[in-house]
């Protein structure tokens, strides 16, 4: 441990160690244990469906910092060690809930049926967020911290005024929990009651900052001053997760409010490709977090209980790699904006200003291209 | 005499300033451990431990309004905000509260607290991350707002912001943390409200601060090829704003160019350009210009950030028309 006395008075509960509370439905050693409160009760296939989507997602998260670290893209932000916190609590969505991401849910992405493709393109560059958000129900990545929070709040408070049966989540981070903005968003979405959920998935760091600078209790236990419930899921048993999300889900189109979900989990990779994360926390760290890694967990349970074979694993791996490398192709051949573009998304609707502007700069271009000829 | 970089400056001061008052401290997030998203507060932490270095939650709003309620009481905290970007979530903590408990109190009690915050586009970081708002507080009654574009008056200047009994909002750039130059032993803190003029020339007048400095710089060595002599005037202090030196420089050459690295419509350069006309009317040859960035959010793309951007290529093209507009 890197010693901080002014960290505050020592934590009652010790955010390291996962205490007795954690949901959990599936051991770091792929044992099927039961919960008094929550289950999950899926088909071998739909199993099956759910390890693809964890290779998959990591070998697009894998590319992406490949990609990164040979100039293709700006900067990434590694979902690594929190894809069962992503793909479990995106199952539990249906197709009419909006989700809210912060920058690193390309899971949660992969699930709503956003190609890759189109969050590479933002990170190189040549678009802003590629997607149709109505179309595939999630919205832009949000880089500001927390402010998403209060977004998916008025979003909430919509399908509540509409009567529809759907409920927002909205993904953010541990250190997002300092954040007015989700404080705020807590405190009037219990008020309303709205159908939302608060997903965080606590990955034990926020940058260089443990979760010890950022709260004295267990972030889960903060909802109950707020006046709804929290639980705090192993964010790395991916049943756990989908019991868990989808509960808090159904609680919210029925009527009962918002959840606070903890997905207890652990940053795997740096915080972002321009970060070094040797520099202030512990190898040993890292390799007891490998340990309960969530691929592996999911791997053994279906060894265990002899639902999939050696040539299932090889299938998916396989099919994994070909993503990786299609995404690969697809990413470099993106071609890069014409600098007129700049002029294109500033407003929805006509600008004066904006009109004598863009027409300025086109000329000013044009003056090279006469030079040139 | 020491040549070093502007980052190394506002480190080496900020450690002078800890070391010569016990009451100076800094808090910000990631500034301990880290050692700060730029490195600023390098070995600051281990030098003079977590009570004079802290580590903050991310909530911009929570410890700024932190750092006033420390500063009434007599400390003067140097509080580093990563962006300027993030200054916007603290904005009525500064706006409300820091600019204006002296006021309110009756002069009973100051706010002696520095924020210190790089602004600055170019390094791809997209529309969020990118924004010079510096504006927002020029704007402020009560608020000091200094932007040095060297190492030797980020020094200066920055040794001047602590030792100030009012709140300074101190502006650092991205694009100059690496920027090296020449940092006098023995520095004395700078005076607050002094623009210099950085390059005498005869022909027009270049007004222009942090960045933009320097590109201004580049230009006026590209405008010299061409036989015209440009004068630079960098404003460093933003608020108060030194009128003199920029008039008296206009009334030397009868024509100027604003160079701004933020949006053109209600900008610094409208101000500039409204002192200039107010005092150097009579002086002046042509009209005063402006070049600023495209009114977009930034974008994230490179090559588009870059046509949004003001370079050295579209000074020079203004201040060359502007001095062919004077008819000399
Ligand atoms: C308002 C604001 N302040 C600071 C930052 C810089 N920043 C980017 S990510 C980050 C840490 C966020 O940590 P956490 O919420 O735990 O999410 P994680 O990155 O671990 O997923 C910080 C401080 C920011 N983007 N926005
Ligand atoms: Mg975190």
């Amino acid at each position: 441990m890197i010693v901080d006395a002014a960290r505050g008075a020592p934590l009652g509960t010790d955010a390291q160690s996962p205490p007795p509370e954690l949901v959990q439905l599936l051991t770091p050693e792929g044992e099927r244990v039961e919960h008094p409160e929550y289950d999950v009760n899926l088909t071998p296939e739909e199993i099956k469906g759910l390890y693809r989507d964890l290779v998959i997602v990591r070998r697009i998260d894998t590319e992406a910092v490949a990609l990164t670290r040979q100039g293709e893209l700006g900067i990434w932000a590694s979902l690594l060690g929190q894809e069962a916190a992503q793909i479990g609590s995106a199952h539990a969505l249906r197709t009419g809930d909006m989700a809210f991401p912060s920058y690193r849910e390309h899971g949660v992405a992969w699930c709503r049926g956003v190609d890759p493709l189109d969050l590479l393109g933002l990170f190189r560059g040549v678009n802003h967020a590629g997607w149709d958000p109505k179309a595939h129900n999630f919205h832009l990545y949000t880089i500001v911290i927390g402010s998403h929070a209060l977004h998916a709040t008025g979003y909430a408070m919509g399908i509540q005024r509409d009567g529809a049966e759907n409920a927002a989540i909205v993904y953010f981070g541990d250190g997002a929990t300092s954040q007015g903005d989700v404080n705020e968003a807590f405190v009037w979405s219990a008020a309303q009651n709205a159908p939302i959920v608060f997903f965080c998935q606590n990955n034990q760091w926020a940058i260089s900052e443990p979760l010890e600078r950022q709260s004295r209790i267990p972030l889960y236990r903060r909802a109950e001053g707020f006046g709804f419930p929290g639980v705090r899921v192993d964010g790395n048993d991916i049943f756990a997760v989908l019991a868990v999300t989808r509960k808090a889900l159904d609680n919210a189109r029925s009527g009962q409010g918002p959840t606070l979900i903890e997905a207890f989990t652990y940053r795997m990779g740096a915080h972002t490709t321009t970060d070094d994360p040797t520099r202030y926390r512990l190898q040993s760290e890292l390799e007891s977090w490998k340990l309960k890694d969530p691929i592996e967990r999911l791997k053994a349970y279906l060894v265990k209980n002899e639902m999939a074979d050696r040539e299932f694993f090889d299938a998916i791996d396989a099919e994994a790699k070909q993503v990786g490398s299609d995404l690969r192709r697809r990413c470099l051949e993106l071609p890069d904006p014409e600098p007129t573009a700049i002029w294109e998304n500033v407003y929805a609707t006509e600008h004066s200003l904006l009109a004598e502007e863009r027409d300025q700069f086109t000329s000013y271009l044009a003056s090279f291209e006469d030079v040139s000829r | 005499m020491a040549t070093m970089t502007y980052r190394q400056a506002l480190r080496d001061t900020l450690r002078d300033e800890m070391l010569r008052d016990e009451n100076v401290f800094v808090m910000g997030e990631e500034i301990g451990v880290f050692e700060g998203s730029y490195k600023i507060t390098e070995g600051l932490l281990k030098e003079f431990g977590p009570k004079r270095v802290r580590d903050t939650p991310i909530a911009e709003e929570g410890f700024v309004g932190a750092a006033i309620g420390a500063a009434m009481l007599g400390l003067r905290p140097v509080v580093e905000i990563m962006t300027i970007n993030f200054s916007l979530l603290a904005l009525d903590q500064i706006v409300n509260h820091a600019a204006k408990i002296y006021g309110m109190f009756g002069g009973q009690c100051s706010v002696p607290m520095v924020i210190r915050t790089p602004g600055g586009g170019g390094q791809q970081l997209g529309a969020t991350h990118s924004q010079n708002v510096e504006l927002f507080y020029s704007f402020i009654p009560g608020l000091k707002v200094l932007a040095p574009s060297t190492p030797a008056e980020a020094s200066s200047m920055l040794r001047a912001a602590i030792r100030d009994d009012d709140p300074v909002l101190f502006l650092e750039n991205l694009a100059l943390y690496n920027t090296r130059g020449e940092v006098p032993d023995d520095l004395e803190p700078a005076e607050i409200g002094r623009a210099a003029v950085t390059r005498p020339g005869t022909d027009v007048t270049i007004i222009a601060y942090s960045r933009m400095a320097h590109v201004a710089a580049e230009a006026a060595d590209k405008l010299a090829t061409d036989g015209i002599s440009a004068e630079i005037v960098d404003l460093r202090s933003l608020r108060p704003l030194d009128r003199e030196t920029v008039v008296e420089s206009v009334r030397r050459t009868g024509c100027a160019v604003v160079a701004e690295d933020d949006w053109l419509t209600y900008g610094i350069g409208a101000e500039i350009a409204a002192t200039i006309q107010e005092g150097a009317f009579d002086h002046l040859d042509a009209p005063v210009r402006r070049v600023a960035m495209a009114e977009v959010p930034l974008p994230y793309s490179k090559p588009l950030e870059l046509a949004a951007l003001p370079s050295a290529e579209s000074l020079v093209t203004a201040v060359r028309d502007t001095v062919r507009a004077t008819g000399r």
